[in-house]
């Protein structure tokens, strides 16, 4: 039923006219596909893109390394170097191609040794690695450091040299004892260009703990101060018999490489190894009117933002908004969390009220003020709906003269938002919780009843889309208290009205109880009641779409790329 | 014999076989866990006439991953005032984090740390002391330092 839900990562690929035609053609007649509204919403081959939604790519871990092999063996091939030691190079100057050649081109020795490939000085027997200054060089890392042994003033130098020799015999009897394990049982030995020698198993030890724990793919010799980097064989040969550290390793690379690439981006999900790749929303410019909301090949359930950091669905908003909201909502997290527990003053007496059920009309004890608990004020405003207290009464802070009330009215504008927006969110984590118990319910009625589990479904649908709406609207808060008064933002709050009273009624029809006898009725009900949702839903996101790209939208605080 | 306690055995041996380095001293190494050793800066230095002592914490994967040190802080000992220890005695140097060579042993580590103090001008307690040591984790290897500069 999400728009996103349609592309899975072939689809993609079919975003042309022609395909469209025999997409529709496969479906069915319009008419047809209004029966069943439902399933045509879900319709995976509908591939009409909306306004709201950008164009992307799903790859897989196997599609990217084609993407880095390409890169290296260009490298490989205009140097005339082996793919390991382009690899190297690359992975050094973060998979910039051209200054790597620029670089190379000025100095390759430089270039060698800084990708870890060469060291500057080649003495292999230089087994006491770190007592040489000139291999210091390349650390411009800080803080007391191995190398301060060899800049302090009046270093105990007698004991400093014997332990330090003695820590490292590289041969004993003509027979190698490893000097990091000392175990004299270890036969198979490793080393780099550099000769520094340990045995297999410290090194699998090494390899995998900065792998596995430190998920760094830049492994440097073990040798104190050596500065070689291990390169894939390497690697690959310590990792011969450990499939699952060598895998990660790979993916590690993946990652390091998407990473440098402005036009890809990991899936943030856990454990998941798909890469999207969304050229279009790389600038600037167009992240000031689209939000590149985007889903990885693995999971429909795996959104994110391609243009921010925001792990979910930030539509309508764009990600500066998106930001500035968050951050103010961190900034006041005190204030926010003062909204959140049970307990209010009465904006006339001042006395504490409690709020114990569900109703937001409240009337004060004491004094008998009527009012409602979202916004705190006089209920005899509200005119007869509640969900008219999702606009912001402008008028207090306009009144407001002194400092004093001015910060208050502030205060009062930003809770006003942030009320609603955490109040979505808490609704959405209840939805989740109260669906398990549903399932359940519903899982039962397909054994007793005669519905089948595809008609049992409309309840998952209902389900979903109410957490995708109250997504849509807790955004919509968080843009509307950065726009700027005027007849755009009513018509942006007229929509999130509309959204917000239809969302509430279908939440409500899904917390009715079900039994066999009113299952079907209810099932139309909330087919229905889903379908116009979803319907208000895509009109939030579409004229907010719109707006951004015609520019309609003003705000009143500077937003990035907004003048 | 794991690697960790194979490898400790030996640098124990060394120890008592061939000593510690000046104005360094084991105060007790009972077992592959815990060590504690003393630590004294000589010469002409900020820190004459002072001792302290550091905690040595290893777990299995040493000497592949540093070993967890720390200056002990308590009725007996004092943390030195210097820009890369905190008073609650965490140190913030790069040889015990990213910069750690398996290679590098007890004896190392308590011999950077002694010319590190050696070259010490100032006294001084690191930057932002109050927080970190407000906030800091008891272990200082979950710390993840940034490294200062050098130049001390
Ligand atoms: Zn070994
Ligand atoms: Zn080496
Ligand atoms: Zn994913
Ligand atoms: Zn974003
Ligand atoms: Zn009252
Ligand atoms: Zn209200």
């Amino acid at each position: 039923m999400s728009s996103n839900d349609e592309y899975s990562d072939e689809d993609i690929e079919y975003y042309d006219e022609d395909e469209d035609m025999e997409d529709i053609d496969d479906v069915g007649s319009a008419s047809e596909m209004e029966l069943d509204p439902l399933n045509d919403l879900n319709d995976p081959t509908r591939p009409q893109r909306k306004i709201f939604e950008v164009e992307y790519e799903s790859l897989s871990q196997n599609d990217v390394e084609k993407l880095m092999r390409a890169d290296i063996e260009y490298i490989s091939s205009i140097f005339g170097v082996e793919m390991d030691t382009a690899s190297l190079m690359l992975r050094w100057i973060n998979w910039n191609k051209e200054k790597l050649i620029e670089k190379y081109m000025d100095n390759a020795n430089a270039v060698l040794m800084a990708s870890g490939i060469t060291q500057a000085d080649k003495a292999p027997e230089r087994a006491h690695a770190g007592r040489s200054p000139s291999s210091s060089a390349h650390q411009s890392s800080i803080g007391p450091r191995r190398s301060s042994r060899r800049i302090a003033p009046e270093p105990p130098k007698s004991g400093k040299t014997k332990i330090l020799e003695r820590l490292t015999p590289p041969i004993e009897d003509g027979k190698f004892i490893c000097p990091i394990c000392f175990d004299d049982t270890q036969t198979e030995t490793l080393n780099m260009t550099c000769f520094h020698k340990f045995c297999k198993s410290c090194w699998h030890a090494y390899v995998e703990s900065k792998v596995r724990t430190e998920a760094e793919s830049w492994i440097s010799c073990m040798a104190e101060d050596c500065s070689l980097v291990a390169p894939d064989y390497f690697i690959e040969g310590v990792l011969k018999e450990d499939k699952a550290t060598w895998d990660r390793f790979q993916e590690l690379l993946v990652r390091h490489f998407v990473g440098a690439m402005p036009n890809l981006k990991y899936c943030p999900y856990p454990s998941c190894t798909y890469t999207v790749s969304c050229p279009v929303s790389v600038s600037k410019t167009s992240l000031s009117s689209t939000v590149p909301i985007v889903t990885c090949g693995a999971s429909a359930a795996h959104k994110f933002c391609f243009g921010c950091h925001v792990d979910s669905d930030h539509r309508p908003v764009i990600c500066a908004v998106a930001k500035m909201w968050l951050q103010k909502c961190r900034d006041d997290s005190e204030t926010a969390n003062w909204i959140k527990s049970n307990t209010k003053e009465c904006s006339k007496c001042q006395s504490t009220i409690e709020k114990n059920g569900g109703c937001n009309h409240m009337t004060c004890k004491k004094c008998k003020y009527e009012f409602c608990w979202v916004c705190m004020g006089p209920w005899s405003e509200h005119g007869t709906s509640w969900y008219n207290c999702n606009r912001y009464d402008e008028k207090a802070s306009v009144d407001a003269r002194d400092a004093q009330s001015r910060s208050r009215a502030s205060l009062e504008r930003y809770l006003h938002y942030y009320n609603r927006w955490a109040n979505h969110e808490q609704s959405k984590k209840l939805s989740v919780e109260l669906y398990a118990k549903t399932e359940k319910k519903m899982e039962e009625m397909q054994i007793t009843s005669e519905l089948s589990w595809i008609e049992v479904q409309f309840m998952k649908k209902a389900v979903d889309e109410v957490i995708k709406c109250r997504t849509t609207l807790m955004w919509t808060y968080g843009m509307a208290y950065y726009l700027e008064r005027g007849n755009e933002k009513e018509l942006f709050e007229d929509n999130q009205r509309d959204l917000e009273r239809a969302v509430e009624e279908l939440s409500e029809l899904i917390e009715s109880p079900i039994d066999p006898e009113v299952i079907k009725t209810l099932r139309q009900k909330v087919t229905d009641k889903t379908v116009y949702v979803q319907k208000r839903n895509e009109i939030v996101l579409e004229d907010t779409a719109k707006g951004f790209m015609d520019r309609r939208w003003k705000w009143n605080v500077p937003v990035e790329g907004y003048d | 014999m794991s690697v960790s306690t194979r490898r400790l055995q030996k640098e124990l041996t060394d120890i008592q076989k061939q000593g510690t380095p000046v104005g360094i001293k084991l105060l007790n190494a009972d077992d592959f866990q815990t060590w504690h050793l003393s630590l004294e800066v000589l010469g002409d230095t900020v820190y004459q006439g002072e001792v302290f002592a550091l905690k040595f914490r290893f777990d299995s994967s040493y000497p592949i991953s540093s070993p967890a040190v720390q200056f002990v802080v308590d009725d007996t000992w004092k943390a030195p005032v210097h820009p890369h220890v905190y008073s609650n005695g965490h140190i913030c140097a790069s040889i015990l984090g990213n910069e750690w060579s398996p290679v590098l042993s007890v004896i190392s580590v308590c011999v950077t740390l002694q010319s590190m103090l050696a070259s010490c001008k100032k006294k001084e307690l690191p930057p932002g002391n109050d927080r970190y040591v407000k906030n800091a984790p008891e272990n200082p290897k979950k710390t993840r330092f940034e490294y200062h500069d050098d130049n001390v």
